[in-house]
């Protein structure tokens, strides 16, 4: 665990020397700020449903991010061929594949952190409860973290970041999408789409103040899944 | 020490490696010497476990590199043929990475990374940022890092490409060096470079070890002779003896002129062929007979000629032809 965290800490250590990091984080509180004040703030809401709002518009530079940051974690380390050395060094791929999500989690996290002066905003001249404010946040973290573990899985596929980032996207937008298709099919199969879906059924809770325990073990598990698979890709590429 | 046993690496259908049998003692400065492809890449990549073998046995201090993966990485230091570097940080921040990494514990990190700095005449770079390093202040970085925590084996893949002339002298200073300390296996396809460097050369020919031994024993082996080099002054002796004398030594073969190697009218170079190492016997022999001996050396076309037929030919059909 201690070299996962060490991992981490080079890997955040890249991110702040970089411009993609910053670059990435302005990007998308840029685009929250103008959707926030162009869109929810323009509309007579009640509070509780601009709070809603917010949550809603913020999951799309939210889901951006997790795919652009990263598409470089694995990928950019074959590509320049640093990764030797944690692979000659005594370090598990579990190890390498938690420390690079730590890293990823943690400028999602500042990122999270930065927008909110807009929840703030409607928490103090508002009707909101400090537990919507918290569980939507909850929301927005779990979808952000679960996005960062199918771009991760998708950077340990290729040694370049633009087919990792297209990978990214090629597993994401069915797992967006299945909603749709799941209007169109009868029960149960409609149900059982519709749970899968990454953002829509699952998300929307969440968006509401709704704190639902089966929600939070989704978007657990998938991440657990893609965090396994980047895991097994790696171990296997030593084997090939 | 490094055992290897019966090893095999196949991608797909091609067989890569094997069957590879080496051993290699402790504190020995290891080379292996190959064309492109031949297969020592991949092998120096299997001794620092990033890369898997097929079949085989492969032990480093005893541990096995497949079953025990994680212990054999704690006592290999590797470079790659391109180095490992992160280019935003620090030489001394990445060195302390590279160190912790590898398991160097937290109060030990600095007295690592001062070896290592000290090891490789980094000093003085310390705080620079990587990515502003020359290519041959990489290499040095690139091995400082595989030895940063002081690993009992040291794989170094094609450690001088790119190195000037300079650079290449101090490069064959450090691993020199390392020798003693650390088992020392390198490989590179530049004949004289690997000959000066290392007690020991492995010719590695379509995945397996077609020839082992020193240089001398190579040529020996496989050509059958040793071909020495011979300057000399001739005040006072007379210079038409000098063929006679070098003839007259046991286990010469041949004595050819050739250009001499340094101007002057009295100074003559002579290329001596013979079936076992005569230097001692022919300098003796030329004092005796009043000619000054201004420089003696294995001839540098020697192991290339085995090296080039090794690659060539192939190492099972030279050594018939020799036999024969």
């Amino acid at each position: 665990m201690t070299k996962a965290f060490l991992i981490a800490g080079r890997e955040l250590g890249a991110y702040r020397r970089s411009w993609l990091g910053p670059a990435v984080i302005a990007a998308a509180l840029l685009l929250d700020g103008i959707l926030f004040y162009g869109w929810v703030l323009t509309e007579k809401l009640l509070s509780a449903e601009a709070l809603a709002q917010f949550f809603y518009i913020a999951s799309g530079p939210m889901m951006g991010a997790a795919i652009l940051l990263s598409m470089r974690l694995v990928a950019e380390e074959r590509q320049t061929g640093t990764i030797t050395l944690l692979n000659t060094a005594p370090v598990t791929e579990f190890e390498m594949v938690l420390g690079k999500f730590l890293a990823l989690l943690t400028v999602l996290a500042v990122m999270t952190l930065l927008s909110g002066y807009m929840p703030a905003l409607l928490l103090v001249r508002g009707k909101v409860s400090l537990a919507h404010v918290v569980t939507g946040y909850a929301g927005l973290f779990l979808l952000g973290s679960t996005v960062a573990s199918i771009g991760l899985f998708a950077s340990s596929l290729t040694r370049s970041q633009i087919i990792a980032a297209i990978l990214a996207l090629v597993i994401f937008l069915p797992l967006l999408a299945v909603w749709v298709i799941a209007r169109f099919v009868d029960p149960p199969l409609n149900q059982f789409l519709s749970g899968l879906a990454l953002h829509h059924e699952n998300y929307r809770p969440f968006m509401d103040g709704v704190l639902e325990f089966h929600r939070v073990v989704y978007y657990l598990v998938v991440t657990a899944f893609f965090l396994l698979a980047a895991t097994k890709t790696l171990e296997a590429r030593r084997w090939r | 020490m490094i055992e290897i046993r019966e090893l095999y690496k196949y991608y797909g259908n091609f067989r890569a490696l094997g069957p590879l049998d080496i051993t290699i003692e402790k504190g020995e400065v290891v080379g292996l010497l190959g064309l492109n492809g031949s297969g020592k890449t991949t092998t120096l990549r299997i001794l620092a476990c990033d890369l898997m073998p097929t079949s085989g046995v492969v032990k480093v201090d005893g541990l096995d590199i497949v079953a025990d993966p994680r212990a054999v990485r704690a006592r290999v230091g590797y470079l790659p043929d391109n180095p490992p570097l992160y280019p935003e940080m620090t030489v001394a921040e990445y060195l302390a990475f590279a160190a912790r990494l590898r398991g160097v514990a937290t109060g030990d990190v600095k007295p690592a990374v001062e070896y290592a700095l000290k090891h490789t005449r980094l000093r003085k770079r310390r705080d620079s940022v990587v990515g502003t390093l020359s290519h041959g202040f990489k290499q040095r970085l690139g091995i400082a890092q595989a030895i940063v925590h002081r690993p009992s084996v040291v794989v170094l893949d094609e450690p001088i490409t790119g190195l000037d002339p300079v650079q290449i002298v101090e490069m064959r200073k450090l691993v020199r060096s390392l020798g003693g300390d650390h088992t020392v296996i390198l490989s590179s396809h530049n004949l004289p470079e690997i000959s000066e460097t290392c007690d020991r050369i492995l010719v590695i020919t379509d995945g397996m070890v077609s020839a082992s031994g020193t240089e001398a024993e190579l040529s020996r082996s496989l050509l059958g002779q040793i071909r020495v080099e011979v300057t000399v002054r001739t005040p006072g002796a007379d210079p038409n003896r000098l063929d006679g004398v070098l003839g007259d030594l046991p286990g010469v073969i041949t004595v050819a002129a050739t250009r001499p190697a340094e101007p002057g009218s009295d100074i003559v170079t002579r290329l001596v062929n013979a079936t076992e190492d005569v230097r001692g016997r022919l300098v003796e022999a030329l004092v005796g007979a009043g000619f000054e001996v201004l420089c003696l050396t294995r001839s540098r076309h020697e192991l290339e000629r085995v090296f080039l037929q090794l690659a060539e030919a192939g190492g099972e059909q030279l050594s018939e032809e020799t036999d024969g």
